[in-house]
């Protein structure tokens, strides 16, 4: 059986402090993350879109207790980790970040200077396997040419590579350890066109050799489409519509979604104008609306929608929305 | 979405011939932008696409001689309205600039002054051109605040950039760019670090922006789906040089340039679904070449899958294979460049 990733009312909160001349204090939070939950699966990729400020990188780095969340549950095969990430146990935390790897968005800035990439390489390695130092720099140069890369260029130093080859010793780094889940968090987006589908065509290609499982964190809902198996919609922290990517894409259920989905341009002129245009902006989640909080800016707000917030419920087989009066 | 305008053919509004800009650096010379040509016609959207290093925002830049030091205009004319912009004086270009040309810039954060209030800095640009006096020009600027769609004019003209949202900050950074009505507007990037929903509204306000002055637009962008929208016509920029120009539905539908094609292909396509089959973009290998040591012949030709021996030989020239459609490729019979760059 593969493993399960479940996560379930994940909660973050980060409180809007007010600083006086001898104290602090707490006037208000912001909730980033709120209420999120999902499960993936071995093999599945599910993609976790919405604009600046939604909450999904928020999400994965609550995951990985990288931020601490305030709440909720992430099960690995049905145990709860997040104590365990938190804990004093040392050889437990990293037992279970051995599984859960993270590729950053930034080649530039998650690659150490100083570091030849076999060095950069060799750190997990020595992290969560220790003993077999000897076979190291073989297991190096087998990731490298996985990757694509020339296992001989594992002696050079992260300047002398381009922008997509370091994404490769990310994505490199990150199944050195042979993890079974890996939250990609916008590992495309500072990328060249023509390089982001080799990018992305090295992602599809070692999930279909080695199983893992995807949390892709994108804002480009055309890499989401194409590497994912499911999608979940954030908008202001929460997750309004969920569902397999096809029925997604194709019947959205939530306004937002359609929204979205139509706001991108479509490569093939004259394509444009079925689009539905979405008045306004994000609200700041400072003051995040009542009820539905997409229904200042959705032209199917209902009075209820002012009121009360919907839940994600059933929209058929396939698909979760959260809309008082979905599509 | 405007047919070309065959007068404008005739006579472009701004014409760029063997366009080419150095910089001279320790390592050597870096060929940035390496004889380009293009026209644009009056009321006609160009757009320019391509990778980054393409030249793409160099030669957008360098129409109004706003490159970078230590960038040099080495070869080449711009004539817009009649009058070469490379060898003009810098007084003429001063004129020019912001009056008859005007830029919108990729980051509404850093193109703003966050010193001044947007009236200030609005209104100094109205009176610096037409010597207007500062009331009046607080009026015109609250009136293009409000046909970029701000509301509340009178009071965004008191505030700071940093109180700005950046939608709503690239929108004053459009009202700026449109105080004189130019005749024709730089648009590099425009939407690039906006949110999908905020690039709808931005480039739905463009093209009714340019439809209702009736102005030219040059819009650069690495986009497809972007230029799809928008433009006209496309220009396919690669490593400092153009691959292919073409009518819009030319460039989609009937793409000649190998790196055209390719690079239309290589984009995943939102409504499209990759379920059940086997996962593979098309991809072009390798990357674009370092502009420092170009390789000879066409840019292109190591990516290329239909490269021959003689395109790592021959630089290709232009050569016009239908209306208003020309590409560079000996594939599709380019003659051999005659003068190579020195």
């Amino acid at each position: 059986m593969s493993a399960v990733l479940e996560v379930s009312g994940l909660r973050k909160q980060y409180a809007v402090v007010k600083r006086q001349l001898l104290r602090r204090r707490v006037t208000c939070a912001v909730h980033a993350v709120d209420d999120v939950s999902f499960t993936v699966r071995g093999g599945e990729t599910l993609g976790l879109v919405g604009e600046s400020g939604c909450g999904k990188t928020t999400t994965a780095r609550a995951i990985l207790n990288l931020v601490r969340a305030d709440g909720g549950e992430v099960r690995l095969d049905g145990q709860d980790v997040r104590p365990v990430l938190a804990g004093a146990d040392r050889a437990a935390m990293l037992a279970v970040r051995r599984r859960i790897q993270y590729v950053f968005q930034d080649p530039y800035l998650s690659l150490n200077p100083r570091w030849t990439v076999t060095e950069a390489m060799r750190e997990p390695l020595r992290v969560h396997s220790p003993g077999q130092e000897r076979e190291w720099n073989a297991r190096v140069a087998e990731l490298l040419s996985t990757v694509g890369l020339d296992p001989r260029h594992g002696s050079r130093y992260p300047h002398e590579f381009s922008g997509g080859q370091r994404q490769r010793v990310g994505i490199a780094r990150a199944i050195a350890v042979q993890p079974e889940f890996i939250l990609l968090d916008e590992p495309v987006s500072s990328l060249d066109i023509s390089v982001r589908a080799q990018i992305l065509n090295l992602l599809a290609a070692l999930q279909d050799r080695l199983g893992m499982a995807y949390l892709y964190i994108s804002h480009d809902l055309s890499s989401v489409r194409f590497i994912s198996t499911h999608v979940a919609v954030m908008y202001l922290g929460r997750i309004v519509e969920m569902g397999a990517v096809d029925e997604v894409f194709a019947h959205p259920r939530h306004h937002y979604t359609a929204a979205l989905i139509s706001a991108i341009p479509v490569a093939r002129p004259g394509a444009a104008d079925t689009r539905t245009q979405l008045k306004g902006e994000v609200p700041s989640a400072l003051n995040r609306p009542t009820g539905c909080a997409f229904h200042p800016r959705c032209a199917a707000a209902m009075p209820v929608c002012r009121s009360v917030d919907p839940v994600l419920a059933p929209m058929g087989p396939h698909s979760l929305a959260a809309c008082h009066n979905p599509i | 979405m405007l047919s070309i305008p065959v007068s404008a053919q005739d006579k472009p509004l701004l014409a760029v011939e063997g366009l080419r800009v150095q910089f001279p650096t320790r390592d050597g010379v870096v060929r940035a932008v390496d004889g380009v040509d293009f026209h644009v016609g009056a009321g006609e959207t160009l757009g320019i696409v391509g990778e980054s290093g393409s030249g793409k925002t160099v030669t957008s830049l360098s129409l109004l001689r706003l490159a970078p030091p230590p960038a040099r205009i080495t070869a080449g004319r711009v004539v817009f309205e009649g009058e070469d912009l490379v060898s003009t004086t810098p007084a003429r270009l001063v004129a020019i600039r912001g009056r008859r040309m005007a830029m919108i810039f990729q980051n509404p954060a850093t193109s703003l002054n966050p010193v001044l209030s947007i009236g200030r800095q609005l209104s100094e640009i109205l009176r610096w051109h037409t010597g207007i006096g500062r009331k009046p020009a607080l009026d015109r600027a609250a009136e293009l605040l409000r046909l970029v769609g701000i509301g509340d004019p009178a009071a965004r003209l008191k505030q700071y950039p940093h109180e700005l949202s950046g939608g709503m900050k690239q929108r004053v950074g459009i009202a700026r760019a449109l105080l004189c009505e130019p005749a024709l507007l730089l648009a590099d990037e425009p939407t690039t670090a906006l949110d999908v929903t905020i690039q709808a509204q931005i480039l739905d306000l463009l093209a009714e922006l340019r439809t209702r002055l009736s102005m030219s637009m040059i819009l650069v962008t690495h986009d497809m789906g972007v230029v799809a929208r928008m433009a006209d016509r496309i220009t396919v920029m690669y490593a400092g040089r153009v691959c292919e120009t073409a009518a819009a539905s030319t460039i989609f539908d009937a793409p000649l340039h190998p790196y055209t094609r390719a690079l239309l292909e290589s984009v995943p396509r939102i409504d499209h679904s990759y379920s059940g089959a086997r996962r593979v973009l098309p991809s072009i290998a390798g990357r674009p070449p370092d502009l420092l040591h170009p390789p000879a012949g066409c840019r292109f030709h190591a990516r290329c899958p239909e490269a021959v021996p003689d395109c790592a030989r021959i630089m290709p020239r232009e050569i016009s294979v239908g209306p208003g459609h020309t590409v560079s490729c000996i594939r599709r019979g380019s003659p051999a460049e005659t003068e190579l760059a020195a």
